[in-house]
């Protein structure tokens, strides 16, 4: 059977470093890329008697997420010991929470080419991250080495339900998180450093058949692009094996990049028993509403959610709406300069339009030209809501609205007194306009005689003729008026 | 004065008024550690040198005109579960042999900053577990009163470099009775205050819910002052509570009309006759002070043993992984691949009964049994927190022997862990409670062997058990030296 005949339920599991100076337990220092083991203490190296000491700001930014995300949050939470050795873990315990995660069964809202979705959360919850292994390059190495430096960093852990039922919502899933995750200022997501790592879990079955097949568990996804490929070769793998009657094991692969397939790390049988039990070091915490409140009233909309409102508040288009909230810098500048505008532009969608591909247009380009952060911008909302009135007005031109914005960079002038001063605004004068006309018809007599046998199409090379001649300023509609009625007479 | 005779305040005042230096008080017990400990080996570790340089830096404050702290030239023996930078901190465990580690705990940093001097690091059971200090890796160490028994344990170095007179004060841990039983084993005043009132910060965890640092003495006076100087809320540990330090000498008055709750549960079978007359005999005592004796009841006391040995092998079992070879300590070289490293690196570091715990702890823990066990054991925790919750309501202080018997032979129960798990049958509940218990002596056996008594009190209430032991001492005054060391 084709991939098509069987239903997919993927499940997702995101790992996030908080975005805090210090580490979970310890005031150790998280900086990416420091030299190996400078940033420890004995805490995070797990010296005999030390004991750990909750990192407020992380347990803050991990309720944040858990809000944000529409999570019930426990009145009381602990932490707990989850067993395991490896050498990267130096108390062979990770502190994490098993019992009483800080939020459960909210949702993640995203959006494909099928429309929105909610995608679970089985549970959001805090822990401390691993160190590395570094193994020596060159071969007839015996040893590994171990740096610390990354022990005992905040991590946030969110787990999907599996409702992931293709790769399109799997990659607006992990997009959507991505974006909001940053947006919240929770995590700086950089898959590159680690600061973002998926898990993921895959089970087919045939559509319409009641019984789920064996679970899989993908691991060792380094970026976006590896969890889709990863993803997309287990789909083939478990439907080949379905088709051909084979039973798919409950395991846990390791993807290979290289190669670019799966392969088995461990059976269910080898699971390891984790032995979780609550960490005896540190009491329960009662969460205040006082705290939750506080985090209600300082967390902004989701990204998702601001796009949504673009297309419904400003009837934009949704790639508009997608870009314009990608970053919200750029969504905020983008509502000031329209709200800046609605005293002079009657038609607020159209004014909305204007501004939309101004800012994805011009402003991002000038930015990204002159790299600069859109809150450093000279030209201000309300002076880029300015120049669309002139233009909307019919005071300037599109094309002197081009060259107005470099000069309202440099200057920081607004674009009217630009204008004004440099002889820029548009000249809607009819008289003015005729006389010039009669300029353009005289100079270009072989162009009025072809027009007037018939040749209409040299009506377009006349306009410019005109256009020039004003340097761009006329009206092109009055110049198109007057010139239409002297060449018809 | 006689130093051998002098009390930790004597010390501390005589040092502060500059009659006599610390140096000359360090030298004082460093030598008589030279020619006592050969016999008991309360000590694992110690260097002139670092005491000197303590004794010095007292002498050198006094000098300069700065008010000393109230341990001013104490000589204080430090259980070797205490960390201690630069000074090996082994745990009494071939796993932590020659390691130093990098930093102090805040308990050490206390007694520094309150001018106490250390003498050395006092012998203990391997990570604390035992009631012997037989399971040491570094030896056994002798009951001062008969060098044939043992001192009891955990904390028995701690225990004996007190009875035995090389150090005046000592600090022990105490999980089930570690420091409690060794006391009364070798007739001194060992305390156990309220789970959290000392910081564990840099104390090596066995049992992190159970595990409370305390203090030992001669006599109750300096163990109260002692008391007042180590307890406290600390910033690193979160468990420790964040409650005023009462000045506890200031505590001891008198016990009129104080009612003292006898529960009839520690008065059962397995209680050696000899240890119930001198602990019935101190009772008339304390009556004869004008306190009210009254019978209490523990309902659930006999299922403390049980459920102890789920909770601390559960929590140990965790705290005991990071010894794995990997990042400090002992490692078994020459292992082929990393779960060798682990499992002959264990084999051979740790002692039998830290296995067998450790195997105990893994078990309980486990999926399948995890309800069964630990989960359980939680619960009956919290039935016996509420017995003694019931009894505090009329009472002001519990009362009892602190063992069944007194020093046992050495080598008598080494072969059978279960008997040895019975000797800490009176001390446990206290643990499992999170409340304060002390013990003091009540006098001797036929035989000659201390006797200890042990008051109980609630949370946070050092004070009234402080005071009733006090009281008690000064009523008896028996020897806490034996004469012929
Ligand atoms: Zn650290």
């Amino acid at each position: 059977m084709p991939v098509t005949d069987y239903d997919i339920v993927i499940g997702l599991e995101a790992h996030a470093h908080l975005l805090t100076r210090t580490k979970m337990f310890c005031s150790c220092r998280t900086t990416f890329g420091a030299e190996a083991n400078s940033q420890t203490c004995p805490v995070c190296i797990g010296m005999p008697g030390v004991l750990p000491v909750i990192n407020r700001k992380a347990l803050m930014l991990a309720l944040r997420s858990a809000v944000a995300f529409k999570c019930e949050i426990p009145a009381t939470m602990r932490f707990d010991r989850k067993n395991y050795y490896y050498p990267d873990l130096p108390k062979n315990y990770q502190i994490s929470q098993n019992y009483t995660p800080l939020g459960v069964k909210g949702f993640v809202e995203i959006e494909t080419s099928k429309g929105r979705k909610k995608i679970g959360l089985d549970n959001i919850h805090l822990e401390e991250d691993a160190g590395k292994l570094l193994h020596p390059e060159g071969s007839g190495a015996v040893y590994s080495q171990v740096d610390l430096n990354r022990a005992g960093t905040p991590l946030l852990e969110i787990v999907t339900r599996p409702d992931m039922s293709d790769l399109d919502e799997v990659e607006a899933y992990m997009e959507t998180l991505r974006r909001t995750l940053e947006a919240l200022e929770i995590s700086d997501c950089k898959m590159q450093e680690g600061s973002l790592r998926f898990e993921a879990s895959v089970s087919l079955k045939p559509l319409g058949a009641a019984e789920l097949g064996n679970r899989v568990e993908v691991k060792n996804l380094n970026s976006v692009r590896a969890v889709l490929n990863a993803l997309a070769y287990e789909i083939d793998r478990q439907a080949a094996a379905l088709d051909a009657r084979e039973r798919i094991d409950r395991e846990t692969r390791l993807w290979n990049e290289e190669l670019s397939r799966t392969e088995r790390m461990r059976s269910k049988e080898e699971a390891q028993d984790y032995r979780y039990f609550p960490e005896p070091d540190l009491g329960p915490i009662v969460v205040l509403d006082e705290w939750l409140q506080e985090i209600s009233a300082s967390l902004q909309e989701l990204p998702n959610e601001r796009k949504w409102r673009f297309e419904d508040e400003y009837a934009l288009p949704s790639y508009d709406a997608g870009v314009l909230t990608q970053k919200r810098a750029i969504a905020d500048y983008f509502e000031a300069a329209v709200a800046a505008g609605r005293a002079e532009v009657s038609d607020p969608a159209r004014l909305a339009k204007v501004v939309s591909n101004w800012v994805m247009g011009q402003v991002l380009k000038e930015l990204n030209d002159r790299k600069v952060e859109i809150t450093d911008f000279p030209v201000t909302p309300e002076r880029l809501a300015g120049l669309v009135t002139l233009i909307e007005s019919g005071k300037i031109s599109n094309t002197i609205a081009q060259q107005l914005l470099p000069i309202m960079i440099e200057t920081g002038e607004d674009a009217g007194r630009i204008a004004e001063q440099r002889g820029m605004l548009q000249v809607s004068d009819t008289a003015e306009i005729e006389k010039l006309m009669d300029e353009v018809l005289a100079a270009n007599p072989k162009p009025v005689a072809d027009y007037r046998s018939g040749k209409k199409a040299v009506f377009g090379f006349l306009v410019g003729q005109a256009m020039r001649q004003t340097k761009g300023k006329a009206n092109p509609q009055v110049v198109a008026e007057i010139l239409t009625k002297k060449l018809e007479n | 004065m006689d130093l051998l005779c002098a009390t930790a305040v004597d010390v501390s005042r005589m040092v502060a008024s500059g009659e006599i230096s610390a140096r000359e008080v360090a030298r004082f017990f460093l030598d008589r550690i030279q020619t006592i400990d050969p016999k008991i080996h309360a000590f694992l570790h110690v260097d002139p040198d670092w005491t000197l340089s303590l004794a010095d830096a007292v002498d050198a404050k006094r000098a300069a005109g700065k008010p000393l702290g109230p341990l001013a030239g104490v000589p204080v023996a430090l259980k070797d579960i205490l960390c201690t930078k630069g000074i090996p901190t082994t745990c009494g465990s071939k796993i932590l042999e020659n390691f130093r580690p990098p930093y102090a705990s805040t308990c050490v940093e206390k007694l520094l900053a309150a001018d106490a001097v250390f003498v050395g690091k006092a012998n203990m059971d391997e990570f604390a577990m035992g009631s012997s200090t037989e399971n040491s890796a570094f030896g056994p160490t002798a009951n001062p009163w008969d060098t044939s028994r043992i001192p009891g344990g955990s904390s028995g170095g701690s225990a004996a470099s007190i009875a035995a007179r090389m150090a005046l004060v000592a600090i022990g841990s105490d999980t089930g009775g570690s420091i409690r039983q060794p006391a009364a084993l070798c007739g001194v005043v060992g305390m156990k205050p309220t789970y959290g009132r000392v910081s564990r910060y840099g104390l090596v965890a066995f049992a992190s819910s159970l595990d409370q640092i305390g203090p030992f003495a001669a006599n109750v006076r300096d163990t109260a002052r002692t008391l007042s100087v180590i307890s406290g809320r600390d910033e690193r540990d979160s468990t420790s509570i964040d409650a005023g330090v009462d000045d506890y000498e200031a505590a001891l008055t008198d016990v009129k009309g104080l009612r003292i709750g006898v529960p009839k549960e520690y008065f059962a079978e397995g209680l050696d006759s000899e240890v119930e007359s001198r602990v019935r005999e101190a009772l008339d005592v304390l009556k004869g002070l004008g306190a009210e004796i009254v019978e209490v009841t523990l309902p659930h006391t006999s299922y403390a043993v049980a459920t102890y040995y789920i909770v601390c092998t559960a929590e140990a079992s965790s705290n005991l992984a990071r010894y794995d070879g990997v990042h400090y300590g002992y490692r078994k070289t020459g292992t082929p691949d990393i779960i060798e490293l682990y499992s002959k690196t264990r084999e051979a570091g740790f002692g039998p009964e830290v296995k067998r715990r450790i195997m105990l702890g893994t078990f309980v823990l486990s999926s399948g049994f995890y309800d069964a066990y630990y989960t359980k054991g939680l619960k009956v925790r919290r039935l016996i927190k509420q017995d003694f919750d019931d009894a505090f309501k009329s009472v002001d202080v519990i009362a009892g022997p602190t063992t069944p018997t007194a020093a046992f032979r050495m080598g008598e129960k080494v072969e059978d862990p279960l008997s040895m798990y019975l000797c800490d049958i009176f001390t446990i509940s206290t643990n499992l409670a999170g409340i304060p218990g002390i013990s003091v002596p009540c006098g001797f056996t036929s035989g000659g062997l201390p006797v200890g008594l042990q008051f109980m009190g609630k949370v946070l209430d050092e004070k009234t058990v402080l005071k009733v032991a006090a009281a008690y001492e000064q009523a008896t005054n028996f020897p806490t030296m034996p004469e012929n060391l």
